[in-house]
């Protein structure tokens, strides 16, 4: 599959709140689609590892969620809609060691509040919002040209 | 230093990847807790860990990790070896606990990837 520089690929993921034993599939075909289109390495990783952390948060948080890869030859954005329990107070939960997780999140080997920080501190641009009792999105922007790149 | 030669000196059992064991690593990382592993991970890193689901192995993939050693005897499930032989990431197990593994590699003079990134 290769990309010319006309083309846009988008695909959509559906990511199951709860679903612990599938917890990081999505993200571990996106990062093979992501090497199949020929990404730099150093932008795979660093999406990679957002789209992992933004899995978990909605299968740790939220009842269901949709993630959407989408790239045009400038960036590469994940949007992700979650329908849960959203978060109270975002700037909390952006600070690292803030959490709300259970025993059963923490066994997963996560839940340590280092999620929203680590999406933020490997994306060009992040933004999120959130309305309690309702859900949460996230703009998770890579830049692939060289302008704005980390 | 070797997959072959920290297998040996911590006296790991393979559970994948014997194939893999010329490999050369550079630095290695210690933890149970995923969220760090993706916070401070670096490509090429040897995970060292207690964790046993799959999402040690899933969090080694997302990282580029060489491979996994696995402490106190633990061993990951069916899913966590398939994922591990999809990826091609060398499993490996040793009876030694975390510290002591640790320390062994250390003091043998495999990096941590904190001094690994500092010294960049």
């Amino acid at each position: 599959m290769m990309m010319s520089s006309e083309v846009e690929f988008s695909q959509k993921f559906e990511i199951t709140g709860g679903d612990f034993s599938s917890a990081g599939r999505t993200s571990t075909s996106i990062k093979e689609i992501l090497k199949e289109i020929g990404i730099d390495s150093s932008i795979i990783i660093r999406a990679s590892i957002a789209s992992y952390e933004a899995e978990m948060n909605v299968v740790m948080y939220a009842k269901r969620g949709v993630l959407t890869l989408n790239i045009t030859p400038e960036k590469l954005r994940f949007k992700l809609e979650d329908e849960g329990s959203g978060i109270e107070n975002i700037e909390m939960a952006m600070q690292e060691g803030f959490s709300t997780a259970t025993d059963e999140m923490r066994e997963m080997g996560f839940g340590a509040g280092m999620g929203l920080p680590n999406i933020k501190k490997n994306a060009d641009k992040f933004e999120i919002s959130s309305t309690p009792g309702k859900g949460t999105s996230l703009d998770i922007i890579f830049c692939l040209d060289k302008t704005g790149k980390k | 230093m070797t997959l072959r030669e920290i297998k040996e000196l911590l006296q790991a059992e393979v559970i994948i990847g014997d194939e893999s064991l010329d490999v050369e690593i550079t630095f290695a990382g210690g933890s149970d807790l995923m969220s760090d592993v993706l916070a401070f991970g670096k490509p090429g890193i040897l995970l060292l860990t207690g964790l046993s689901n799959a999402q040690s192995v899933r969090t080694a993939n997302i990282i580029d990790a060489k491979a996994v050693v696995y402490v106190r005897g633990k061993k990951p499930d069916k899913m966590g070896i398939d994922i591990a032989r999809e990826n091609g990431i060398p499993l490996l197990s040793t009876k030694y606990m975390m510290y002591t593994a640790c320390g062994l590699l250390f003091s043998h003079g495999l990096s941590g990837v904190s001094d690994v990134s500092q010294k960049k």
